[in-house]
């Protein structure tokens, strides 16, 4: 079935547009939109595009890096000083994916995608976001609760705080086919250390429920310790608190509770 | 509905068509310009067999609204050989046995042509990186990461 096509200059006109019709949905990369399209999604009778340069910028000048919404993750890992998303980023797609997919198409990919939101999820991200209220920045995790009524919103871009070392900032795919594939579970920690102790642990998951979740009960068992074996195996058992994973093609809900605190210990230890 | 008219290079050369509002890459390709060498496998991004380049960039045609390539240079494995002769990459596949059923193929060479347009000297990881979005139930990818070794071997000493 045929759609209308919206190409707008800015993207305060897009989000005018995707504001003014529920059945229109902003074309990033590619992946979901015209996925949808191909398997027949007839909610779909709008496309809306907007070819602004704002929304492809990347700035790493400060402490604080912003992606653009429509910021590839073949740009993220051409970027040098964006090393600590190189993991998250390569573990997406194969190259055309990466080429084609961006960092605020994959806020709102199901699983088994989504990796980079987990990422971004243990990093606090903020989404930028703009609709008919003006723009207003979102916590992430906000942002995910409310992922399915953000219709008639456009994602301008994200934004986090680097972490302060390579260690600080772990991140794991599990994925059944090598070298990548849908994810079983991905996890990602953020382990900020101060005097020897972490401070401010986060430690999100994807594929653990219907979208990435931060661990809570994981990252209450960090805080305040150092990563010693007793706080690894604490953290490991914690791991399934407050997760609702599903079945899929990929694993069973059952095999994703028995795997995760298993992970989550190898990512903490920094075991294979 | 009305028609788009799009202008793109298709393998060097301009092509003007109209397509509807939505039409993928792909359909374009294929159904419009006459060139079946990208193939539609799974039409999600799972299976690879539709990669064209867009301004030499690796995509997927299945994945790529149509009017968005308008003036910029589509090539695809109907592109790849040169006049008579099979390009390095075709006859490394040949000679390898690197096709079976063939139908994973033109994803396969363009998306080593990408690979080797930017690295002439691979080595066996990049290749495998390189034809990690490309799926093949038929050979088990062995003969093709051998054939694209082969030919990057070859480019480099000829």
């Amino acid at each position: 079935m045929a759609v209308t096509v919206k190409t707008f200059a800015n993207a305060s006109e897009a989000t005018g547009a995707l504001a003014s019709d529920r059945a229109a949905r902003y074309l990033g990369g590619g992946t979901l939109v015209m996925r949808a399209l191909n398997e027949g999604d007839v909610s779909i009778s709008t496309i809306v595009r907007a070819r602004d340069q704002a929304l492809t910028r990347i700035d790493v000048s400060g402490p604080r890096v912003t992606l653009g919404a429509g910021v590839t993750f073949a740009r993220v890992l051409a970027e040098r000083d964006l090393a600590f998303l190189h993991a998250p980023a390569r573990s997406i797609g194969g190259p055309a994916v990466r080429n084609m997919g961006t960092v605020g198409g994959n806020l709102f990919a199901t699983n088994p995608y989504g990796d980079f939101t987990v990422a971004l999820l243990a990093l606090d991200a903020t989404i930028a976001v703009q609709g008919g209220f003006g723009s207003r920045d979102i916590p992430i995790e906000e942002f995910l609760q409310g992922r399915e009524r953000q219709a008639g919103t456009l994602v301008l871009s994200v934004s986090c705080t680097r972490p302060a070392s390579s260690e600080a900032f772990r991140y794991r795919k599990i994925a059944r086919i090598k070298p990548k594939g849908g994810s079983v579970i991905t996890l990602a920690a953020h382990l900020p250390v101060s005097g020897g102790r972490i401070a401010g642990a986060r430690i999100a998951l994807g594929s653990m429920a219907p979208t990435p979740i931060r661990a809570r009960a994981a990252e209450r068992t960090l805080e305040g310790r150092s990563l010693d074996a007793a706080t690894i195996a604490a953290a490991a058992s914690a791991a399934t608190e407050g997760t609702s994973p599903s079945d899929n093609a990929l694993g069973s809900a059952w095999y994703r509770r028995e795997i995760v605190g298993v992970y989550l210990r190898r990512l903490l230890a920094e075991q294979e | 509905m009305t028609k788009i008219p799009l202008q793109f290079r298709h393998n060097g050369r301009d092509v003007a068509i109209f397509v509807d509002g939505g039409t993928n890459l792909l359909v374009a390709l294929r159904e419009l310009i006459g060139d079946m060498t990208p193939k539609f496998g799974c039409g999600q991004g799972g299976c690879g067999t539709c990669s064209v380049l867009i301004d030499g960039e690796l995509h997927l045609s299945c994945l790529t609204l149509a009017e968005t390539v308008a003036g910029r240079s589509v090539e695809t494995l109907d592109g790849m050989k040169q006049g008579p002769n099979l390009h390095p990459l075709q006859r490394a596949f040949a000679e390898n046995f690197a096709a079976q059923c063939g139908y994973c193929t033109p994803g396969m060479l363009m998306a080593a042509k990408a690979l080797l347009d930017r690295n002439s000297a691979p080595s066996r990881a990049d290749v495998i990186e390189a034809i990690s979005g490309n799926i093949c139930r038929c050979t088990g990818y062995e003969p093709i990461i051998n054939a694209i070794l082969a030919a990057a071997g070859g480019r480099a000493s000829a």
